[in-house]
């Protein structure tokens, strides 16, 4: 394990200190939702049909069951983008009228266990009159197709356009034109914790608490209490351990919204436990993308212009609060990724289908445009001949700061560096060998690159550019050291896995001159932490790590001045280490304890100059920075089964200042495991009728610790300008890259077939289509 | 995901269980050795039977035992069993090598070789062990004994000639001839999936020539079953990379492939194609 505080002059900064949340939850004293318990059980009753009219919803006599007809004063979930033609669509919490995919919400049974409520579940009888279901976004783009909702007209529900001014005019100067279709299959994200909410009423206040898990407490209050006409005050929402989120956990679950309205309607409390069946057919899915990609190359392999054509299948509903934009914006945004390419035109499209809603999931659209433009890239390689890896230098970014076709600015990276420092630790000539006296023994090895940038840590400017109606980016944190000297930090992040309690601690310690495990970071409830945007997009430590440091810095003035106050010294040549104040080159010192305890019980003593108390609060709101790696897979595709085998995978990366490696890497080896997972295994899969043949975790296919190589990680630091803390954000990079090198590595080690594999997850089965398809033409 | 309500039985002797069962088999009541194939199903209220007759607490079902002649196996013997060889002959070694490939550790501490070939899922790996050697499964009920043989046992996808009051008291595999080589592949997506196809053969050399071939196909039909042509293929003949590879062909030629939306039957041929000469080719000793 690495070290990374090398001439920083931090102590705690840059340390691989073990993670302080981990004791607790390894010795099983986490605490999580379905932990509480609960007067009434909810059991959601979900449409087995994908397209239809509610003719008939029937409960047994005396259950309790709650459909759309007893929630007419609920709002609709009704997510807002003021741009790109978005059509804004309402999701009724409970099916009402129409059902849209099959998963759907259609009634909930309210009993005393979940083993009653789900006996009540089968003898509810529902008729719905079926209509004719669109599952594939072409399809539902086609002329003619049913419409989804009438206020999508062609069931586009949002069109992104751009185009460069001089785009045809240097497209007409290309050497080459190379075209890719890619495909990207539907996923879902997969946390080990399915969802779960606890609705609970508390009669002497009339509050309601929902304990639930999620990745966002704050949002969550506000657009519950929205619907349901409540004064937040009147809601707490609680996120205790949550048992990892990858995205899908930001939205908004309408069966929350139904728990907070029985729990106010019973006067009691009511839980949910999402089974894993539910969540893989009803707890979002993402990445279900087709991708048209053009690329113009110069006579040197140079890129002049890329052209997209981005069809994104949103599923039935719009996600609250991100919206349905988040993945087409985000490709069209970013498709361009690490390459120096001034000529853009795009086409992003958000298509409506009768299939379960779209969300975020960790990476959003960037695993696919990285897989698609990395494809791109070595299509381009071998029309002109050259190496994957030289196509990639005549290309990649190298001045800084740099604008995109679209405006966005890129700080400081290192993706010419990364990719020369993995390039040369993989030992490509070696590898050649290698390969070249496997194919003698009918052995097939392949290597694949991928390069790319990952925009990580940006606030709300970069947010408003979409026009979002709720726009994310800040972040606040509250500092408390108390009279005991003990430090507690509140803060509007939601770590759920990250291990945030430990990197901010490490950055105060460093800044006020106390030891991590004195300090103690609350979050995830609305009543104890301030108002945050929760942890996604690879943001809180560098922005709610700002935060902690704008505040941290405060403390430390506050302290200094205290000291220099009671030590009778100038501030300047006040020093804060291991927990004291001391006067450098003297023995003069005094603990932070004593001047925290003074700080609220000797106020007097201060005359006035010195605020009672000590909290700070620190905003941070950045522009937003881009990590950058590279990522190389070394595979053996099996040409009789399909089968791939990921033999070594390693990466170089640039993800600003280290605050903690041993976290930063764990966050680089789960997010490889997803984009492996990604790119051969995971698929959610839907028969014609909108029946999901994936329910569960036999046929929907994660990667277990057998199909996860050895990871090798390299890095480099490039202190960010963007970030206060220097940091840059990396808790996605993972799987954006993974899936594009091990695709890239699987077409290598086929390039004795001529065969093209453009498509995710690539399949066993893909893989021997492809190679029968040739085998049969031969 | 929670089961339907149900009443479990926990008899102590066989005679209680059998009784219990015939009771309780006309409304669904099952047999529960090690639920890890059962337990699911309950759970995805697939199956909701009324009543359950845990055999975990039977005396009597928890051997394994040979005579020199059969390998006896008891409807209490876990996977997990076989783990190290249990006996001084080819089919310890058989056993030990195959049961790795199923499921995960937890799951093999628990489920039973019964129970597997009582489920009867045409990937289980023990059922193909069972098809490939022409073992006898032996029915108890209160009707009396009954043997069964393998190719009359499996009947399809699940299905099997147990009738719904018997128990499988204990399964009969024939010991292999000492000098006998066996060979077993299959291939799953992910290590622990279920086999999407499987194959195990044994035969003896005689004079430098195949003897005795059997030639076993599982998780590519309804049901394991020993493949004919590829044994002819290989009887007579000395073993080479050509008449592994006629076997396969024969093998894969032979079957009647199970489709699925992903599986083709073309895939389907493939994968038997190369479990078969993978099998062949890495023959143990
Ligand atoms: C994740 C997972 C992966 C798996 N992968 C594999 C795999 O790769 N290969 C494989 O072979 N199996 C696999 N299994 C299944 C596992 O091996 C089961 O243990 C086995 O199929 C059933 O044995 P059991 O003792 O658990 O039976 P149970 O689950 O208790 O019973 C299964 C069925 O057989 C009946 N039954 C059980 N015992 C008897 C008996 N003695 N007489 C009559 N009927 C009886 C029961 O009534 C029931 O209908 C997997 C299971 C899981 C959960």
């Amino acid at each position: 394990m690495t070290t990374h505080t090398k001439g920083t002059g931090l102590k705690w900064v840059g340390r691989a200190i073990r993670r302080l949340e981990d004791p607790a939850l390894i010795t099983g004293q986490g605490r999580f939702t379905a932990d509480l318990p609960a007067v009434h059980r909810v059991r959601f009753v979900r449409s087995s049909v994908a397209a239809g009219k509610i003719k008939k919803i029937a409960a047994p006599q005396d259950a309790m069951v709650i459909t759309a007809a007893d929630l007419r004063a609920v709002k609709k979930i009704t997510p807002m983008l003021h741009k790109f033609n978005y059509k804004p669509v309402g999701q009724p919490v409970l099916g009402e009228g129409v059902v849209r995919f099959v998963g759907e919400p259609l009634a909930a049974v309210v009993a005393a266990s979940e083993a009653a409520a789900e006996d009540i579940a089968d003898l509810v009888d529902i008729t719905i009159d079926e209509t004719a279901p669109v599952i594939d976004a072409r399809d539902a783009l086609a002329p003619g197709a049913p419409q989804i909702h009438a206020e999508a007209p062609g069931n586009v529900i949002l069109e992104g356009k751009f185009k460069s001014p001089e785009f045809d005019t240097v497209w007409k100067t290309a050497a080459k034109i190379i075209k890719l279709e890619a495909r990207s299959h539907r996923q879902n994200a997969t946390p080990m914790e399915a969802r779960a909410g606890h609705a609970a009423y508390d009669a002497a206040s009339g509050r309601v608490t929902l304990t639930c898990t999620t990745q966002m407490p704050h949002v969550m209050r506000t657009a519950i209490a929205d619907m349901l006409d409540m004064r937040e005050a009147d809601l707490r929402v609680i996120a205790p351990d949550v048992g990892g989120g990858f995205g899908q956990k930001i939205s908004l679950c309408a069966e929350y919204v139904v728990l907070v309205w029985l729990a106010r309607k019973l006067k009691s409390s009511v839980a949910w436990t999402e089974d894993r069946r539910e969540n893989l057919i009803a707890g979002f899915h993402s990445r279900d993308q087709y991708i048209a990609l053009e690329g113009a190359f110069d006579k040197d392999a140079k890129l002049l212009a890329l052209r997209a054509d981005i069809a994104t299948n949103i599923g039935a509903y719009s996600c609250f609060p991100t919206t349905c934009g988040v993945e087409p914006l985000m490709a069209m945004a970013e498709m361009p990724g690490p390459y120096d390419v001034k000529q853009y035109e795009c086409l992003a499209r958000g298509v409506i289908t009768n299939t379960c809603t779209m969300a975020p999931y960790r990476g959003v659209s960037r695993p696919v445009i990285t897989f698609t433009l990395e494809r791109l890239m070595d299509k381009a390689a071998s029309a002109f001949k050259i190496d994957p890896i030289d196509i990639r230098r005549r290309s990649l970014i190298g001045k800084f700061p740099y604008t995109s076709a679209m405006g966005l600015v890129y700080d400081e990276a290192t993706y010419k560096e990364t990719l020369e420092m993995a390039v040369k630790a993989i030992d490509v000539p070696a590898f050649r060998a290698r390969q070249k006296a496997a194919r003698t023994k009918g052995r097939h090895l392949g290597i694949g690159f991928a390069t790319f940038s990952e925009r990580t840590g940006y606030g709300s400017p970069a947010f408003a550019a979409r026009g979002m109606e709720i726009t994310p980016g800040w972040e606040t944190v509250i500092l408390t050291v108390d009279p005991s000297g003990f430090v507690e930090v509140r803060i509007g992040s939601s770590p759920h896995g990250q291990g945030l309690r430990t990197t901010l601690a490490q950055i105060i310690a460093d800044e006020i001159g106390v030891t991590p495990d004195i300090i103690k970071v609350v979050h995830g409830d609305t009543d104890t932490s301030p108002y945050g945007w929760g942890t996604f997009a690879s943001r809180s430590l560098v922005i709610s790590g700002g935060a902690t440091l704008i505040a941290a810095q405060k403390v430390r003035a506050k302290l200094i001045k205290i000291a220099s106050h009671m030590l009778e010294a100038a501030p300047g040549d006040i020093v804060l280490a291991d927990g004291a104040a001391k006067v450098a080159g003297t023995d003069r010192s005094i603990s932070i304890a004593k001047m925290a305890r003074e700080a609220y019980t000797q106020t007097h003593r201060f005359k006035g100059e010195i605020e009672p108390g000590m909290t700070e609060t620190g905003t941070y709101d950045p522009p937003g920075t881009f990590s950058n790696a590279c990522h190389v897979a070394i595979v053996e595709v099996d040409v009789e089964t399909g089968h791939v085998t990921v033999e070594k995978f390693l990466v170089a990366e640039d993800a600003g200042r280290i605050i903690n490696p041993m976290i930063a890497d764990g966050q680089v080896h789960g997010g490889i495991a997803q984009g492996i997972g990604n790119a051969l295994l995971e698929e959610i899969i839907y028969d014609e009728s909108g029946g999901i043949l994936t329910a569960n975790l036999a046929d929907y296919m994660p990667p277990t610790a057998h199909e996860i190589p050895d990871i090798e990680l390299h890095h480099i630091e490039t202190p960010s300008a963007n970030s206060i803390t220097k940091a840059k954000g990396l808790g996605e990079g993972g799987c954006i890259g993974a899936p594009a090198a091990v695709i890239n590595a699987i077409n290598d080690a086929l390039t004795p077939f001529g065969v093209a594999i453009d498509e995710i997850p690539a399949t066993p089965q893909r893989i021997r289509a492809a190679l029968r398809a040739k085998e049969q033409a031969a | 995901m929670k089961p339907a309500a149900f009443i479990r039985h926990v008899p102590r002797t066989l005679d209680e269980a059998l009784k219990i069962l015939a009771q309780v088999a006309p409304q669904d009541g099952r047999i529960l050795a090690g639920g890890q194939s059962l337990v699911p199903i309950m759970a995805f209220r697939l199956a909701k039977p009324a009543h359950l007759v845990d055999i975990n607490e039977v005396e009597g079902l928890d051997h394994v035992a040979s005579d020199g002649q059969i390998l006896s196996i008891g409807a209490r013997v876990r996977h997990a069993a076989f783990h190290k060889s249990v006996l001084d002959n080819p089919l310890g070694k058989l056993l030990a090598y195959v049961a790795r490939h199923i499921a995960h550790y937890p799951i093999r501490m628990r489920g039973t070789f019964c129970g597997s070939l009582a489920h009867a899922d045409p990937s289980a790996e023990w059922c193909l062990v069972a098809a490939t050697l022409d073992a006898t499964m032996v029915a108890k009920s209160t009707r009396g004994s009954r043997p069964i043989a393998a190719k009359d046992f499996f009947e399809g996808i699940m299905s099997t000639a147990l009738a719904e009051d018997e128990l499988l008291a204990e399964v009969h595999l024939p010991l292999l001839p000492a000098d006998a080589k066996f060979g077993f592949n299959e291939f799953s997506r992910r290590a622990g999936d279920f086999a999407m196809a499987a194959a195990l053969v044994t035969y003896r050399l005689a004079n430098g020539k195949i003897a005795d071939a059997r030639v076993g196909v599982g998780g590519a039909e309804p049901a394991p079953r020993r493949i004919a042509q590829a044994e002819a293929a290989l009887n007579g003949q000395a073993p080479s990379d050509k008449i592994f590879r006629a076997a396969a062909e024969a093998a894969a030629k032979a079957i009647d492939p199970l489709e699925d939306h992903q599986t083709t039957g073309e895939y389907r041929r493939d994968l038997v194609r190369a479990v078969v000469r993978r099998a062949l080719e890495h023959s143990h000793p």
